[in-house]
C-alpha cells in the first residue's frame, strides 16, 4: 500500500474566495427568497424589514461579486490546483481520462475514483458551469438592481444584459439560477464528503487548511 | 420719456391682448399663473420658469398640430378629453392649430384628407404630428388604411415631413396592444415604422395628458423637444420608477403586505408588491400626476400597476396578479419558487440514494485497497 504525505493544495486565496462565496450565497439566498417571496413582519410602517433586507442583499452581492473576479484572476496566477486548466478537463487528453473514470465511479461502474490531487475532472468541469451561473446572477441582480437609477455608472454597466430579456424576464432567471446554484451546493457537499470517505484524502478538512493527503510520489 | 411712455402703453397692450386670449376663455390670470407654476414643476423646471413659461404662452405661434389615430381605441384621445372643461391644456391645444384629429375635427371624407396633405405640403418641416395607435407593417400594411393609404405610408408622409412627432400611448410608442403575441398585423411603434423622424414617446395605456401638455409647453418655450432617455421618453416624466415615488413605498420598505385582496392590509393601503404589482419595473410618473385631473391613480385607487407604460407590457409583464412570470414548460400554478425548491429537494433525494450505495459498497471497496 501506498504512503500518503501531506501537500499544500488549496492557497489562502482559493480559500477565502470559497468561504465568502459560502457566506455571501447563503446571505443572498435568505435575504433573496423574502425579497422575492416578502411576508408581512412589519407591525407599523416605522420598521424597515424590507428596506434592511435589500440592503443586506446588495452588500451580499458586491462581497460576492469581488470575490467571484478575485477567484477568476487567481485561475491565471495561482498554483496549478487553480489554475484554469482544470476547469476544462475535456480539453486535454489526461483530462477526458479522468472524467470518463470519475463518471464511471459516479455511476457505480468503478470501484474507485481515479487519483486526483485537486479537483476531480468531473468536479473541475462543474466548477466551470457553477463560474457562468455566478456571472449570470451578477449581471441580472446587478442589471435589475440599477433600475433605481436610470442613465447611473450603474445602469449604462449593466444595460447590455436587457438584450437578453424584459426585467421580468430577468427577475425569473435570477430566481430560477438561485435554486440551480442551492441544488449545486447540495451536490457539491456530498461529491466532497464522499470523496473524503472513499480516498481518505482530507477532502473535507482541506478547504479549511489547504493540506491534502496525496500519494507518495505526487 | 416719450420713449418711456411708448413702452408702457406697449405694455398695456400687450397685457390687453392677453386678456382676449386667456380670459375670454374664462380662464383668469391667476388660475393661468397657477397653470403654468404647475407645469413648471411637471418639467422638473424651477418655479424662476413659470414666468417663462406663461410668456411663451402669451406669445404663441400657433405651430400647426395634426392628429393621427392608427390601431388605437382613441383612450389617449378620451384622456385628453376627460380633463376638467374648459381646462388651459385643452386651450393650449385650441391655441395650437389643431387642423386634423379625426375623433373631433368637424371636417369628413376627402376634405379632411384633403386638409391633411395640405398642412404637410404647405407647413412642412414645422408642424407637429402626433400618432395615436400603433402602425402595421405585414402584408405591405393593408390592415389598418385611412382614406385608401396604409398607416404606414401615412406615417411616413405625415411624420416623415413634421418638426416633430410625439407618439402618444404605449402603442404609438411600441406597437402596445396590438404588437401582443403573436402580433397577426405586424404591429410597431412610429419610431420603427418611420425610422428617420425625430419621435418623442409619451407611452401609456393611456397616456397622461398632463404630460403631453407639458411637452407641448416645452417646446412652446424653449423651442426644442424634451430631454428624453434611451428610449426617446422624456425624462421629467419617464425618469423614475413608479415604485420610487409611490405614496405605498413606505409599507414596502416596512414590510407590509397585501396578502389578499380586500384583507385588513388592503383596506389600510399596504405594498401590492405581492398582489403583482409591476410598480417597481415601470418609468413613469403617475404617482405624482396621477389621472383625470390628479383626482387618483392605479395603484392609490388599490390595484397594482401593470406597467402599461413598458415595452411589451402585454407579454412581460403578465400574469398582472403574480411577481413573477409563468416558467415555460409548467402550468401556470407552478411559481419559478415551487419548481426551485422542488429542484433542490430532488438533488438532495437523489444523491442521499447515491451515498445508501456508496456505503453498502464500502466493505467491498476497502478489501479492494487492502489487496493493493
Amino acid at each position: 500500500m501506498e504512503k500518503l504525505v501531506a501537500k499544500y493544495v488549496w492557497e489562502w486565496p482559493v480559500r477565502i474566495v470559497h468561504w465568502v462565496n459560502f457566506l455571501s450565497i447563503l446571505t443572498l439566498s435568505v435575504t433573496g427568497i423574502y425579497i422575492g417571496w416578502a411576508k408581512t413582519l412589519a407591525h407599523d410602517p416605522s420598521q424597515y424589514v424590507m428596506g434592511w433586507m435589500r440592503f443586506v442583499h446588495f452588500v451580499a452581492g458586491y462581497a460576492f461579486t469581488i470575490s467571484v473576479i478575485s477567484r477568476i484572476c487567481w485561475a491565471f496566477v495561482g498554483n496549478e490546483y487553480a489554475n484554469w486548466r482544470t476547469f476544462v478537463p475535456w480539453a486535454f487528453k489526461d483530462g477526458r481520462k479522468n472524467m470518463k473514470e470519475t463518471f464511471l465511479f459516479y455511476v457505480f461502474a468503478r470501484p474507485r475514483p481515479p487519483h486526483a490531487v485537486g479537483h476531480n475532472a468531473m468536479a473541475g468541469a462543474a466548477y466551470l458551469w457553477v463560474f457562468l451561473l455566478y456571472l449570470v446572477m451578477i449581471c441580472t441582480g446587478f442589471a435589475l438592481y440599477a433600475q433605481y437609477a436610470p442613465g447611473s455608472l450603474l445602469s449604462r454597466a449593466f444595460g447590455w444584459v436587457y438584450i437578453f430579456g424584459s426585467s421580468q424576464g430577468l427577475r425569473l432567471t435570477h430566481h430560477c439560477v438561485m435554486w440551480l446554484l442551492l441544488a449545486f451546493a447540495i451536490h457539491h457537499v456530498y461529491s466532497a464528503w464522499l470523496m473524503d470517505v472513499k480516498e481518505k484524502d482530507g477532502c473535507m478538512s482541506s478547504i479549511f487548511g489547504g493540506w491534502k493527503s496525496v500519494h507518495e510520489e505526487e | 420719456m416719450d420713449k418711456k411712455d411708448n413702452e408702457q402703453a406697449a405694455v398695456a397692450e400687450e397685457r390687453q391682448m392677453r386678456k382676449t386670449v386667456w380670459e375670454e376663455k374664462g380662464i383668469s390670470r391667476r388660475d393661468f399663473m397657477k397653470f403654468c407654476t404647475a407645469m413648471s414643476a411637471a418639467l422638473a423646471l424651477p418655479v424662476t420658469f413659470a414666468p417663462k413659461i406663461a410668456r411663451a404662452l402669451d406669445e404663441v405661434q400657433r405651430p400647426t398640430l395634426v392628429w393621427l389615430e392608427f390601431q388605437d381605441c382613441a383612450g389617449n384621445t378620451e384622456a385628453l378629453l376627460r380633463s376638467s372643461s374648459p381646462s388651459v391644456a385643452e386651450i393650449i391645444l385650441d391655441v395650437l392649430s389643431l387642423d386634423y384629429h379625426e375623433t373631433i375635427m368637424a371636417a369628413a371624407g376627402h376634405q379632411a384628407e384633403d386638409a391633411l396633405m395640405k398642412t404637410v405640403r404647405e407647413q412642412k418641416g414645422k408642424y407637429i404630428a402626433v400618432v395615436e395607435g400603433s402602425i402595421p407593417l405585414k402584408d405591405d400594411g393593408i390592415y389598418c388604411c385611412v382614406g385608401g393609404k396604409s398607416a404606414r405610408d401615412l406615417a411616413r408622409e405625415v411624420c416623415g415631413n413634421a418638426f416633430a412627432t410625439i407618439a402618444v400611448g404605449t402603442c404609438a410608442a411600441y406597437g402596445g396592444i396590438p404588437a401582443a403575441a403573436p402580433n397577426p398585423t405586424g404591429a410597431v411603434g412610429v419610431k420603427d415604422a418611420v425610422p428617420g423622424a425625430t419621435v418623442i414617446n409619451l407611452p401609456g395605456c393611456p397616456l397622461n395628458p398632463d404630460n403631453l401638455t407639458a411637452t407641448v409647453i416645452h417646446f412652446l418655450t424653449f423651442g426644442k423637444l424634451p430631454a428624453t432617455d434611451s428610449q426617446g421618453r422624456p425624462l421629467f416624466a419617464y425618469g423614475k420608477r413608479i415604485h420610487d415615488n409611490c405614496e405605498r413605498r413606505p409599507h414596502f420598505d416596512a414590510g407590509q403586505y397585501v396578502e389578499q385582496w380586500g384583507d385588513m392590509a388592503h383596506r389600510r393601503g399596504h405594498c401590492l408588491y405581492k398582489m403583482g404589482c409591476k410598480g417597481p419595473e415601470t418609468w413613469h410618473n403617475c404617482p405624482i400626476q396621477r389621472y383625470n385631473d390628479k383626482t387618483s391613480w392605479p395603484v392609490g385607487a388599490g390595484h397594482g400597476c401593470v406597467g402599461c407604460s413598458e415595452a411589451n407590457f402585454w407579454d412581460t409583464m403578465t400574469p398582472f396578479y403574480k411577481r413573477l412570470p409563468n416558467v415555460p414548460g409548467f402550468g401556470i400554478e407552478y411559481t419559478a419558487d415551487q419548481i426551485g425548491a422542488g429542484l433542490a429537494i430532488a438533488t438532495a433525494a437523489a444523491f442521499a440514494g447515491h451515498g445508501v450505495i456508496s456505503a453498502l459498497r464500502r466493505n467491498k471497496d476497502t478489501e479492494g485497497k487492502k489487496e493493493e
